[in-house]
């Protein structure tokens, strides 16, 4: 099972060497890791870590100022948040990217709209935007909020589940979670955890950011830590613990 | 332990907070209908106050001389709704019109001349696109720039005078009318029409609503931002250029002179219109009304025959109340 021949073909995606800065900020310093087909990849690390930016870089919003990432043992390099998203990588990013003044079935299909009418006539369908996310919704909030409402008005939950519902709904290939659970109640977490779980039953690869180790524990098979830039130890989750993994994040065990 | 619970729930002040509600309420339906209501209070102030204000032969003026200011408000709504502003939109209007001077007199026809002074209102748009979307320059002070640029180009091609033009086009446009709707008035509304078509029913409009919104969370969705700041000053200046058709056709000249009268009022008409500067939620018929309002409002004045002095005056009272009254709207 973990001969690097298998390993290699079960890669679904492997981000080699990633660096990035900010001005004189080192967010990333050569951060690799790798995600398995078919499994829930955690991503773990103090703040400032790193994590958000490795996201970022997956999800096409930042490119890497060196480092590849390989998809289907192809490399790719994102330009815009639309090619990964064309490469079959949705993301719930952590600050859940929604347009506040917009509603919801608006946030739902910004960047990839439903139209219709021929040639430069194209007008939006708004009929079927607004029922599509009202379906994907409804699989995954407990208090849905009504799809024509502007985010502004939601709860910080809410807010949430329109962001994973978004991300989930699109039959990609790749899931990427940065702190999806953050905000919510008890209800929902478990909604979001049955939905993870799902996404893996359809053989979707998902990663998930969480700062909740047991939740880390429960759901994932992998598990990357990082810090300060670098991914600096892995573990299959079921062969570690929340003890050692707070020593691989504190720095207190090397890998 | 309920005991206390249950005298605090009680304990809520009935006098005081329900009347307060009240007023909220009606205070923020005050501030989404601000154009509408003032349009109508100020019809029946002036209709009472002058019995000629609602002669058909003053409605037709009204409509007439509202058109400008309509294209031009419909043009500034669609920058403010990206949290942008275009100070260049009367300058470069003025500018269209001297490109359509140059050209009539170069002895092209009327629609070469029109499509020059679209195109050269166009640079302006272009320029300001440039330097707000690539450049990332402050638009105020892009367009401030440009105003001052497109200001100067005018003055500089037509060494400060006036081209005066008679056209038979120009005539039919000014003059002809669909009973007592006058071309311009017309073609500001097709302006509307399509306006608030783009806004609300297209892919484009939807990001441009979301790039005023939050950038980031659109950029992070697929929008290519820079594109569609690009593309609302290149809009403006195009519907500047196509302002200034009637603005020659008005006047029966092509003017270089300096008009800032119209940039304030499109920004005022768009204030009154309910559109916040902050940018992120879009109207049209908002703007248009507010347009309507500007103009009804400085025409009833000259009819009661309030000195031109005090017209500025008036717009910016209404303004500012219009803008007090933005505070009060729904989140
Ligand atoms: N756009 C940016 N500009 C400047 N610095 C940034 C930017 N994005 C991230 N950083 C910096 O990069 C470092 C890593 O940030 P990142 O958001 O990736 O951390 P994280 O691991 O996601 O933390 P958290 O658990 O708090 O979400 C931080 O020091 C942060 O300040
Ligand atoms: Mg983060």
């Amino acid at each position: 099972m973990n001969t690097t021949a298998s390993v290699d073909t079960d890669v679904i995606l492997s981000a080699q060497n990633i660096t990035k800065s900010f001005g004189g900020v080192h967010a990333l310093r050569g951060a690799s890791i790798t995600m398995r087909r078919g499994e829930v990849t955690a991503l773990i690390g103090d703040n400032g870590a790193g994590k958000s930016t490795l996201v970022r870089c997956l999800s096409g919003i930042h490119r890497p100022d060196s480092g590849t990432i390989t998809l289907d043992g192809k490399v790719v390099e994102f330009g815009t948040p639309l090619a990964a998203r064309e490469h079959g990588i949705e993301t719930v990013q952590q600050n859940l990217a929604l347009v506040e003044e917009l509603t919801v079935w608006q946030n739902f299909f910004i960047g990839r709209e439903k139209t219709k009418g021929f040639g430069p006539f194209q007008m939006l369908d708004r009929k079927a935007m607004r029922s599509t996310a009202e379906s994907l919704l409804s699989d995954l909030a407990v208090n849905v909020p009504p799809v024509t409402s502007r985010v502004r008005r939601l709860s910080g939950g809410q807010r949430q589940a329109v962001a994973i519902a978004r991300a989930a709904g699109w039959g990609s290939s790749i899931v990427i979670m940065d702190e999806p659970t953050a905000a919510l109640g008890v209800q929902e977490t478990a909604r979001v955890e049955s939905i993870i779980r799902k996404l893996q039953d359809q053989g979707v690869a998902v990663l998930l950011i969480s700062h909740n180790f047991d939740q880390v524990l429960r759901l994932s098979d992998h598990v990357w830590v990082m810090r300060g830039g670098l991914a600096v130890a892995e573990r299959r989750s079921s062969e570690t613990s929340g003890d050692e993994l707070v020593a691989l994040i504190t720095g207190a065990k090397a890998a | 332990m309920n005991l206390p619970l249950q005298t605090t729930n009680i304990a809520v002040p009935e006098k005081g907070i329900r009347p307060l509600l009240r007023e909220a309420k009606s205070l923020s339906f005050w501030a989404e209908n601000a154009a509408p209501i003032g349009l109508i209070a100020l019809v029946i102030v002036f209709a009472i106050l002058s019995p000629t204000f609602l002669s058909i032969g003053n409605i037709r003026a009204m409509l007439v001389a509202a058109a400008i200011l309509v294209i031009l408000a419909v043009a500034q709504s669609f920058v403010i709704t990206t949290g942008g502003i275009d100070l260049s939109i009367s300058a470069t209007m003025t500018l269209g019109a001297v490109g359509f001077g140059i050209a009539w007199q170069a002895g092209f026809g009327f629609w070469i001349s029109a499509i020059i002074a679209i195109l050269s209102a166009g640079v302006i748009g272009l320029i300001n696109g440039l330097l707000i979307a690539k450049g990332k320059v402050t638009d105020f002070i892009a367009t401030l720039g440009t105003l001052s640029v497109a200001t100067g180009l005018a003055l500089i091609v037509t060494s400060g005078k006036p081209v005066s033009i008679t056209s038979p086009d120009l005539l039919r446009l000014t003059t002809g009318s669909v009973w007592i709707v006058g071309y311009p008035f017309i073609i500001a509304l097709l302006v509307g029409v399509v306006g608030w078509f783009v806004m609300f029913r297209t892919r484009f409009g939807l990001h441009v609503q979301a790039v005023g919104g939050s950038e980031e969370a659109a950029v992070a969705n697929g929008v290519n931002a820079s594109r569609v700041r690009m593309a609302v000053y290149l809009i403006a200046a195009l519907l500047a250029g196509l302002a200034s058709l009637l603005l020659v056709a008005r006047i029966g000249a092509a003017e270089p002179a300096i008009n800032t009268s119209y940039l304030l009022n499109s920004i005022a008409a768009v204030v009154l219109g309910g559109v916040s500067l902050t940018g992120g939620r879009a109207k049209i018929v908002g703007p248009i009304l507010g347009a309507l309002l500007l103009t009804a409002l400085t025409n009833g004045l000259t009819l009661l025959g309030v000195s031109q002095f005090y017209q500025p005056l008036a717009v910016g009272l209404v303004v500012v109340l219009a803008a007090l009254l933005t505070r009060f709207q729904k989140k």
